[in-house]
C-alpha cells in the first residue's frame, strides 16, 4: 500500500515535469505493439496497467494493439516502420535485437534517459536477463515477457517408481537413471520438445555441457564445438540408446497434454507454462531446475521493451516513462504472477505481494534462482535463418536423418555463410 | 455475331475495373517478382544491389530448397491420384439407391466447407503420440503406437491424408456432375450386350469421365501447390524440413527471415513451375480429351 | 447363386459406403465431443462424461470470436458484391463486343487461374502497403476483386443467352447497360448463384493471405483468429479450440445443411461450366 502511494506520487511528480516539459497543452500519443494472440487473461493485465499509468500521466495516451505471435508483432512493427506510420514503442522477442538494429528501427535507451535516477534504472534488472538486451555497449531492449526454461516432474510418479520425490535428477546421469526407472509401458520417463523452439531447448543442453552457442556480438555461433556436438548427441541418446524418451521430434505444443495426462514423468517447458500445469494438474507435480553436465545451464527467453527510431524527442520520453512504469517492481510482480513470467529485476521479488506468492508456492522462484546459471538465447544477425538452420540440424539428428556431428558441421558452414559479412 | 466495332470504347470502359485490379494485383507483380529476384536482400544499413542471377545460384546451393521442391512432387503425387480415385468411387456410391445417401453425400462433401485451418488442431490430435486417437485405436488392439509427425518418414503422408480428406470431397461433386449426364442408354445397352459392371466403367463410364478428370487434375495439381494453411498448426515445415512445401518456404523466407528478395527467386521457380503445367495442359493432355 | 453373390456385393458396397462416410465425419464428430465435454475427457472417451457448454464460454472469453464473425461477413460480402460487378462488366464486354485484341486480353485474364493471389503474397502486400491498405479489410478483398473464373464463368452464360432477347429490348430503347441488366443477368442467375456460393465458401476459409495482410483484432477474419488462437506455441487445448472451431465453422456448416441441395449443385455446375 505505501509503496503504490509512494508510486502514486511519483507518478503525478512525473507527470508535471512531463507536461512542463512538452508546453502543457499537447498530449503525447503512444502506439505499442504487444505480442499477444488474442484477448483474455494477458490483455486484461497489460490494458490494467496502461490504464493506470494513463492515470498517473495524463499528458500521455497509450494505444496498445495485440499483434498476434512474437513473428506477427515484429512482422506488423517492421511493416509499420516502412509504411510511415509505425509505432513508438513495443515488445518483441528478445532476440530481435540484431535485426531491429540493422533494419535501423529503434533506438538505444542509453540515447533517451537522462537523469541520474533513469540511468540506474538501466541497471536494475537481472544481468541475465540483459545479456539479450545488450550490444556494442548499448541497452537496446528492456526486458519484461521473460522466462526460462525448468523441468517439470510428475511426483506421484515419482513415488511410483520408488523414487524420491522431493529429490528431482541434478545431473543428465541422474536424469537418466530415473529416467530408466521411471519409464514404463505406457509412459516416457523425460520428454524435451523439439518442435516450434528446438534452438532454445538445445541451448540449455549445450550450456549444461560447458558451451554457449554464440558470441556477444551476434556475429559468430559455436555449433560445431565438441562440447555442442557433444550435447546433441545426449538428446539424441535420450529417445535412442537409453530409450527414456520417444523417439523423433517431439511436439511443442501437445507435450503439455501429454505431461498432464502422465503419458511423461518429467518435461522441459518454458516456465510460461507453470500456470496452465498448475491449474490442470489432478497429480502432485514438481518444478525444478534444469540438471547439469558441467554446470546448470539455461537460456533466457521471451520478450523485452525496444523504442522505435521514428519518434520525436518527446514521445521517446513518454515510451521510457511507460517502459519503466510496467517494468517497475509492483508491476513485475503482479506481472510475474497473474502469467508465471518471471519478476525482472531483484526488486520485483523483493515486493511484498510477490514474496508471499512465492511463500505459498516456492516453484514461482525456481526460474530467478536459475537465472544465476542462466545465459542469452541464440541471437544474431540473420537471425531468422540461422536459428532456422539450427533447428533443421537438430531435428534431422534427432530423427536420426543426419548424425550430430555431421549436422551441426553443416549448419556452422551455413552459418559462416551468413555471418561473413558482420564480422 | 458481335457488336459492331464502334463500341470499342464502351467495350474498355466496360473492362478498365477488372483490368486494373487484375494488372494490379496479378500482372504488375509477376513483373515485379522476376525483377526483384534479381537484386541482393537489402536492409536500412546494407542497401539492396542488383547481382543478377545471384539468388538463383544461392537457391541451386540451398539443400531446403531442393527438399522443398522433392517434397512438393511427392505431395502432387501422393494426393492427386488417391483424392480422384477416391473421388470417383464416392461418386459412383452415391449416385446410385444407398440407404441414407443424402447423409452420406453430406458427409463426403463437409471437408470441402471446412477451413483447413480449422480442421488442423483436430487432425493435430488425432496423429498426436501416445494421447491422439490414432494410437490410442492402436495401442487399443495391441498395436505400438507412432510419431507420427514426428517422424520423417511418416510426416508427409501424414500431412497427405489430410490432404485427400480435404479434397476428395470437393472433386466427388464434379464427378457425380458428370455421372448423371451419362445417358442411362448406354448403361441399358452396355448390359445387353453383356457387358460387367467393370467392363462398364471403364469402357464406357470412364473414358466419358475424362474432361471432368482433366478439370479435376489441374485443379488438384494447383491445389497441390498453393494449399499450405494446415502446416501453419501441424507441423510447420517440420521436422528437418521433411513436410516442408514451397509456398510455405516462400512464405517463410519472406515473413520469418525478411529475405523478400531471395522469396521473389522461390516464387519465380513456383510461377514457372505452374505455367509449364498449363503449357502442358494446352499442349498434351488436350489433343487426348475431347471437349464438349 | 449370382443372385447371391449380387446382394452380398451390394451390402458390400453400402458397407464401404458408409465406412467412408463415417471416417470423412470423424473429425467433424470428435469436434463436437471435445467442444461438449469438459477438458479432462478430451483424450479420454468415456460414455457417460458429463456435457458442458463451458468450453464455448471460455473460447469466447478469451478471443473476440463475435468480431471476427463479423470481419468475415463484412470481407465475403465486400468481395463478392465487387467480384459480381467487376465480372458482370467484363464478362459482357468478351460476351458482346468485338474489340481489337479481344482474344489477347482475354488470354491474359485467365492467367489469374493459375497466378492465384496466393502465389503473388510478397509483391502484392508490398503494393498494399504503399497504398495503405494493409491491415484493412478492404486490402484482404482487393486482390481477390477482379476474379478470373467469374468472368469466365459469367462469359459463357452470356454467351448462351439468346441473341433475339437482346435485339427485342433494344427496340424498346434499352442501351448497353440497360441490355445487359435486364436481359443477360436476369437469365444468367443459376451461374450467379452458383459463382456466389462458391466465392463465399472460398473465401470464409481463406487463411494465408489474411493471415499476412491483417494483424488487428479488428480486421481478422475467422480464419486468421482461429488460427493464432489454436497456434500450438501456447500449447494446446483440444477442448476450448474445438469450442472455437464449431463456433468459426458453424455458420457456414449451417447454411450449408439447410441449403445442401444448393451448395452441392453451385459446385457441380461450377465445374462442369
Amino acid at each position: 500500500m505505501r509503496q503504490k502511494m509512494h508510486l502514486t506520487v511519483m507518478g503525478l511528480l512525473l507527470t508535471v515535469c512531463l507536461m512542463a516539459g512538452t508546453a502543457a497543452a499537447k498530449q503525447t500519443e503512444l502506439t505499442m505493439y504487444y505480442p499477444v494472440a488474442v484477448g483474455g487473461p494477458l490483455t486484461q493485465v497489460i490494458d490494467g496497467m496502461v490504464d493506470e499509468f494513463m492515470a498517473e500521466n495524463p499528458g500521455i495516451k497509450v494505444n496498445a494493439i495485440y499483434a498476434g505471435n512474437y513473428n506477427d508483432a515484429r512482422i506488423k512493427a517492421l511493416a509499420a516502420l516502412k509504411s510511415g506510420r509505425p509505432a513508438q514503442l513495443s515488445v518483441l522477442f528478445s532476440i530481435d535485437i540484431y535485426e531491429l538494429i540493422e533494419q535501423d528501427a529503434i533506438v538505444a535507451f542509453d540515447d533517451v534517459v537522462q537523469t541520474a535516477e533513469e540511468k540506474a534504472w538501466l541497471d536494475s534488472f537481472h544481468p541475465t536477463l540483459m545479456e539479450n538486451g545488450k550490444t556494442g555497449g548499448k541497452t537496446w531492449g528492456i526486458p519484461f515477457q521473460r522466462s526460462t526454461i525448468v523441468m517439470y516432474y510428475n511426483k506421484d510418479l515419482f513415488k511410483q517408481a520408488g523414487l524420491d520425490p522431493e529429490q528431482p535428477p541434478a545431473t543428465w546421469d541422474e536424469m537418466v537413471s530415473m529416467g530408466k526407472q521411471l519409464t514404463a509401458s505406457d509412459r516416457w520417463g523425460i520428454m524435451i520438445p523439439s518442435t516450434g523452439y528446438p534452438y532454445w531447448m538445445f541451448g540449455a543442453l549445450a550450456m549444461q555441457n560447458g558451451q554457449v552457442l554464440m558470441n556477444g556480438d551476434g556475429n559468430a555461433t559455436y555449433f560445431d564445438h565438441p562440447a555442442v556436438i557433444e550435447a546433441l548427441q545426449f538428446w539424441k541418446d535420450l529417445g535412442g540408446k537409453h530409450g527414456v524418451m520417444p523417439a523423433g521430434t517431439i511436439e511443442w505444443g501437445t507435450l503439455r497434454q501429454n505431461f498432464l495426462e502422465g503419458k511423461t514423468a518429467m518435461m522441459w517447458h518454458s516456465t510460461g507454462n507453470l500456470t496452465a500445469v498448475k491449474d490442470n494438474a489432478d497429480f502432485d507435480f514438481g518444478v525444478a531446475m534444469l540438471p547439469a553436465s558441467k554446470r546448470r545451464g539455461t537460456p533466457t527467453g521471451g520478450g523485452n521493451f525496444y523504442i522505435f527510431k521514428q519518434t520525436a524527442p518527446d514521445e521517446r520520453r513518454a515510451a521510457m516513462q511507460l517502459i519503466k512504469f510496467m517494468t517497475g517492481p509492483e508491476n513485475s510482480a503482479r506481472w510475474s504472477m497473474k502469467t508465471g513470467y518471471m519478476g525482472v529485476s531483484p526488486a520485483a521479488y523483493n515486493t511484498e505481494a510477490l514474496k508471499d506468492y512465492v511463500s505459498e508456492f516456492p516453484y514461482a522462484a525456481v526460474a530467478r534462482d536459475q537465472l544465476d546459471y542462466a545465459t542469452a538465447e541464440l541471437s544474431t544477425y540473420q537471425t531468422g535463418r540461422i536459428r532456422k538452420t539450427l533447428d533443421d540440424a537438430i531435428q534431422a539428428a534427432l530423427t536420426g536423418a543426419k548424425a550430430p556431428e555431421a549436422a551441426l558441421k553443416e549448419a556452422q558452414g551455413v552459418a559462416d555463410r551468413l555471418l561473413k559479412p558482420y564480422r | 455475331m458481335l457488336l459492331p466495332r464502334k463500341n470499342h470504347v464502351h467495350a474498355w470502359l466496360l473492362l478498365m475495373p477488372a483490368a486494373i485490379l487484375l494488372i494490379a494485383f496479378t500482372h504488375y507483380p509477376t513483373v515485379t517478382t522476376v525483377v526483384k529476384s534479381l537484386f541482393s536482400k537489402g536492409t536500412a544499413i546494407r542497401p539492396s544491389r542488383f547481382t543478377g542471377l545471384d539468388n538463383y545460384g544461392m537457391m541451386m546451393a540451398d539443400p531446403v530448397f531442393w527438399k522443398v521442391l522433392g517434397n512438393n512432387l511427392w505431395f502432387a503425387l501422393g494426393t492427386i491420384p488417391t483424392s480422384i480415385a477416391l473421388a470417383i468411387l464416392m461418386a459412383l456410391f452415391v449416385n446410385r439407391a444407398l440407404p441414407g445417401r443424402s447423409l452420406v453425400r453430406m458427409a463426403y462433401f463437409t471437408p470441402t466447407i471446412l477451413p483447413m485451418i480449422a480442421v488442423a488442431n483436430i487432425w493435430l490430435f488425432f496423429y498426436t503420440p501416445d494421447i491422439g486417437l490414432i494410437d490410442q485405436i492402436l495401442t487399443g488392439v495391441g498395436l505400438s503406437g507412432h510419431n507420427w509427425l514426428g517422424d520423417p518418414a511418416t510426416v508427409l503422408p501424414a500431412v497427405m491424408v489430410m490432404t485427400i480428406w480435404k479434397e476428395a470431397g470437393f472433386f466427388m461433386i464434379f464427378y457425380l456432375a458428370a455421372m448423371q449426364n451419362i445417358p442411362p442408354e448406354l448403361k441399358e445397352a452396355a448390359r445387353l450386350e453383356g457387358a460387367g459392371r467393370w467392363t462398364y466403367f471403364f469402357r464406357v463410364m470412364f473414358p466419358l469421365l475424362m474432361p471432368t478428370t482433366l478439370f479435376v487434375f489441374i485443379n488438384a495439381v494447383l491445389n497441390s501447390f498453393k494449399l499450405v494453411d494446415h502446416l501453419f498448426v501441424l507441423t510447420k515445415g517440420g521436422p528437418d524440413n521433411a513436410s516442408n512445401l514451397l509456398l510455405y518456404y516462400i512464405f517463410e523466407t519472406a515473413f520469418s527471415y525478411f529475405e523478400t528478395h531471395y522469396a521473389a527467386a522461390l516464387t519465380v521457380v513456383l510461377l514457372l513451375l505452374l505455367a509449364g503445367m498449363a503449357l502442358g495442359q494446352f499442349f498434351i493432355l488436350d489433343k487426348r480429351v475431347h471437349y464438349r | 447363386m449370382t443372385r447371391i453373390l449380387d446382394t452380398f456385393q451390394a451390402y458390400l458396397e453400402i458397407t464401404a459406403a458408409w465406412v467412408l462416410a463415417l471416417l470423412w465425419i470423424s473429425p467433424l464428430v470428435y469436434a463436437f465431443w471435445a467442444a461438449f465435454h469438459p477438458g479432462a475427457y478430451a483424450v479420454n472417451f468415456t460414455l457417460g462424461a458429463p456435457l458442458t457448454l463451458d468450453n464455448f464460454a471460455e473460447a469466447l472469453s478469451r478471443a473476440p470470436f463475435l468480431r471476427y464473425a463479423v470481419n468475415t461477413v463484412v470481407l465475403v460480402t465486400l468481395i463478392l458484391s465487387c467480384q459480381l460487378l467487376l465480372c458482370t462488366l467484363a464478362a459482357y464486354a468478351f460476351a458482346r463486343f468485338d474489340f481489337p485484341g479481344r482474344q489477347v486480353v482475354f488470354a491474359l485474364v485467365l492467367i489469374q487461374l493459375m497466378i492465384t493471389p496466393e502465389i503473388l503474397i510478397v509483391e502484392n502486400y508490398v503494393t498494399l502497403s504503399r497504398f495503405r491498405l494493409v491491415d484493412t479489410i478492404t486490402g484482404i478483398g482487393l486482390p481477390y476483386m477482379a476474379s478470373a473464373f467469374g468472368i469466365f464463368l459469367l462469359r459463357q452464360a452470356f454467351k448462351s443467352t439468346p441473341r433475339e432477347l437482346e435485339d427485342a429490348a433494344r427496340l424498346e430503347g434499352c442501351g448497353t447497360l440497360g441490355v445487359m441488366w435486364r436481359v443477360y443477368v436476369p437469365l444468367a442467375r443459376p451461374t450467379y448463384l452458383a459463382y456466389a456460393l462458391v466465392s463465399v465458401s472460398h473465401h470464409w476459409n481463406n487463411f494465408l493471405w489474411p493471415l499476412i495482410i491483417t494483424n488487428s483484432v479488428e480486421t481478422r477474419p475467422l480464419t486468421v483468429g482461429l488460427g493464432i488462437f489454436g497456434a500450438p506455441e501456447s500449447g494446446v487445448n483440444w477442448s476450448i479450440v474445438s469450442a472455437a472451431t464449431l463456433l468459426s465453422v458453424a455458420p457456414l456448416l449451417i447454411a450449408f445443411l439447410l441449403f445442401q441441395r444448393q451448395f452441392v449443385q453451385s459446385f457441380m455446375y461450377a465445374g462442369i461450366k
